[in-house]
């Protein structure tokens, strides 16, 4: 039995998605740049996922590039606005970003530019006061991502962009997690970039996008041959890009889903580990978070051993912030950065969820936590 | 996630001897709740013949520290003192087959559990004659770690006992220097004193620096406390300011979540220091403003 409640992490590929990449990885091998009509069906597909995956971001084809992953794509982002702007060495964003956009900070900070790190609250929001002092004439760019992987809070991330324009700063958002799950229209904001990943929408791994607005000054990150109209070298990851393309416009099927069944599934399982499991708390900005997304502490214990006690249960499959679950010593820097107690901190779980959970997956859940957040209460020399 | 032995799994899925003894001849009790692991050890020792009738425990941690607390009371029941005062760390990681490297640090703390059962066991009964280990030397029971608590001992016993050779090595068996990484260079000196090699610090590009002047000096600090010092804070929502600088002694204002923060006033102080001492000079003594 596998219960598979980590899909912040990853997500299945949907059978939709597959199908309509086997093509591209048997017959259709072409590559999209070659002069003979055989590459034609593969830059085909290519402008039909660009195209898909413009009317679920609400913004023209011609706005985005395909990459490799997230991580390419915020990396991208941050450092082709300070290539652009090479009199501003600033850069403004959140302590609660994703490492992909923190390590980029943190070494940017060696090489002699400023970071500003936002602080957040206990629930894990921004002071809009607090991101309007921090840009200022230097900020070259402001970073903030549209929802956040471990508690799931969503940022006013299109007030920021408006600040951020208004000091001449440009605005970056990392919206991995909320493409899929959220409404998102480009067109009407001021967002110059925005950062996604395939394999968080039922897409496969190694393939991602960014956008960028038109007229936003924009450097290149890889550099050579003239694939993405320049913007992006390196052969089309074609299969990839076509699977990406299907996952889009199944997200725009189902975003009612997001909103009803998931929040639903996600409301359900977190109600019922409330109700019976000893002094829990849930993380977070409980009404401004993704439907999918619930991130519960259980004091005295650790995530670790929850973890792999759930699994061993039921094939649960969640994540935790705890120290021992991230290779390094220390817990997450965003239940750190909210200021959770300490009695809290090294027992939070992540449950995240999708479309293709079911009311049999709360089930499970709900049947197996709370023996379990016993057992290791039981055994913890604290709390009794 | 981790690659666990099917022991270890076993001994966290079904651990033995979970709970308390009701009244123990010895309790040792290692780690805290910052931390995130800790430890607590219960002993029944027959009087007559000294060997351990009972050992139960509870455990705040991850899978291979409930593993290893488990293995720790299989491995005393039944003991002499005399036999079990000669464990380490590595009995219980062999016990348990084997541990991931980054996992030592879990068998370590069942061993320091075990010592500290013995130091209370010989304070209680001064007429058992318990083999207590000295495992402290004089000035040895200073702070090295301050995220995570650990003394020069503790570092010294452990590379001793597990023939470490490296400072990551150090972090995975004892935890020091997995934080903030400010007392690394404090213990790769202790792990070149252990091994007898000559400190690389007087070798090192900081031995041959130029004593800063007081203009330089206060120009490094400032930079060192608006960059690295202020923005470690601020990654956990605290923040800091400085105040004055007078000689060696730096006076620093804690702000934002850091102030009335009892619990991280004092590592905080010693991790301003820390950096300072690292970057600016030893010399440095931070002083708390209000």
């Amino acid at each position: 039995m596998l219960v598979y409640v980590d899909n912040n992490a990853t997500t299945c590929v949907a059978r939709e998605v597959f199908e309509a990449m086997v093509p591209f990885l048997t017959d259709q091998y072409g590559n999209p740049s070659s002069a003979h009509p055989f590459g034609k069906s593969a830059s085909k597909i290519i402008v039909s996922s660009r195209e898909n995956l413009a009317e679920l971001l609400g913004c023209d084809a011609d706005e985005l590039i395909f990459t490799s992953c997230g991580t390419e794509s915020d990396s991208t982002a941050i450092l082709s606005a300070l290539a652009t702007q090479q009199n501003r060495r600033k850069i403004v964003t959140t302590a609660v970003e994703h490492h992909a956009v923190l390590k980029v900070c943190k070494r940017l900070q060696q090489q002699g530019y400023k970071v500003e790190y936002l602080p957040v609250d206990k629930h894990g929001r921004l002071n809009l006061a607090d991101v309007d002092n921090a840009i200022d004439d230097e900020t070259a760019l402001v970073s903030v991502m549209w929802a956040n992987n471990e508690i799931g809070n969503i940022y006013p991330v299109e007030r920021i962009a408006e600040i951020a324009h208004a000091r001449g700063a440009l605005f970056h958002t990392d919206a991995v997690q909320a493409v899929g799950k959220v409404k998102i229209n480009l067109s009407s904001t001021a967002i110059d970039f925005l950062s996604l990943s395939g394999h968080k929408l039922h897409a496969p791994k190694g393939v991602g996008a960014l956008y960028v607005r038109r007229f936003t000054p924009y450097w290149s990150f890889l550099t050579g041959g003239h694939q993405e109209r320049g913007q992006r070298a390196g052969t089309e990851n074609v299969a990839s890009i076509a699977g990406l393309g299907m996952a889009a416009l199944l997200a725009q099927e189902n975003m009612e889903v997001e909103q009803t069944y998931v929040k639903g599934l996600r409301d359900r399982m977190e109600a019922g580990l409330l109700a019976t499991c000893p002094d829990p708390a849930v993380n977070g900005d409980i009404e401004h978070r993704l439907p999918n997304t619930s991130s519960i502490c259980f004091k005295y214990i650790e995530g670790e051993a929850i973890l792999l006690r759930l699994y061993q249960a039921g094939g649960i499959c969640a994540s935790s912030g705890s120290a021992c679950t991230s290779g390094s010593l220390e817990p997450s820097h965003v239940l750190r950065a909210m200021g959770l107690d300490y009695r809290m901190l090294h027992g939070s779980i992540r449950f995240s969820f999708s479309r293709y959970n079911t009311e049999q997956d709360v089930d499970v859940i709900l049947e197996k936590t709370p023996p379990i957040i016993k057992a290791l209460r039981e055994m913890s020399p604290f709390g009794h | 996630m981790w690659d666990y032995t099917e022991k270890v799994m076993d001994h966290f899925l079904n651990p033995r001897n979970v709970g308390v003894i009701a009244n123990p001849d010895a309790v040792g009790e290692v780690g805290n709740i910052v931390c995130g692991d800790a430890m607590k050890l219960y002993l029944k020792v027959d009087p007559k013949t000294k060997t351990i009738q009972d050992a139960k425990f509870q455990t705040f941690g991850c899978a291979s520290a409930i593993a290893s607390a488990s293995a720790l009371t299989e491995i005393l029941k039944g003991k002499t003192l005399e036999e079990a005062s000669k464990l380490t760390n590595q009995d219980i990681a062999s016990f348990l087959g084997e541990l991931p490297e980054e996992k030592m640090h879990c068998s370590v703390m069942g061993s320091e559990a075990f010592q500290a059962a013995m130091k209370n066991l010989a304070k209680s009964h001064p007429d058992w004659n318990v083999p207590v280990i000295e495992v402290v030397e004089e000035g040895e029971d200073r702070i090295v770690c301050h995220c995570f608590d650990v003394t020069e001992a503790e570092i010294r016993n452990v590379i001793k006992a597990n023939h470490l050779t490296t400072v990551e090595q150090v972090t995975y068996y004892t935890k020091a220097g997995g934080g903030c990484g400010g007392c690394l260079k404090d213990i790769q000196l202790i792990l070149d004193d252990v091994l007898g090699k000559k400190s690389s610090e007087s070798s090192g590009a900081d031995g041959a620096t130029v004593p800063l002047t007081n203009l330089q000096k206060i120009a490094l600090i400032q930079d060192v406390f608006d960059s690295i010092i202020r923005d470690g804070l601020k990654a956990d929502g605290g923040d800091a300011e400085l105040v004055d600088i007078a000689g060696d002694t730096v006076m620093v204002r804690l702000t934002g979540k850091c102030a009335g923060c009892a619990s991280a006033l004092q590592t905080l102080k010693h991790w301003v220091e820390a950096k300072l001492r690292e970057k600016v000079s030893a010399a440095i003594n931070v002083v708390e403003v209000k």
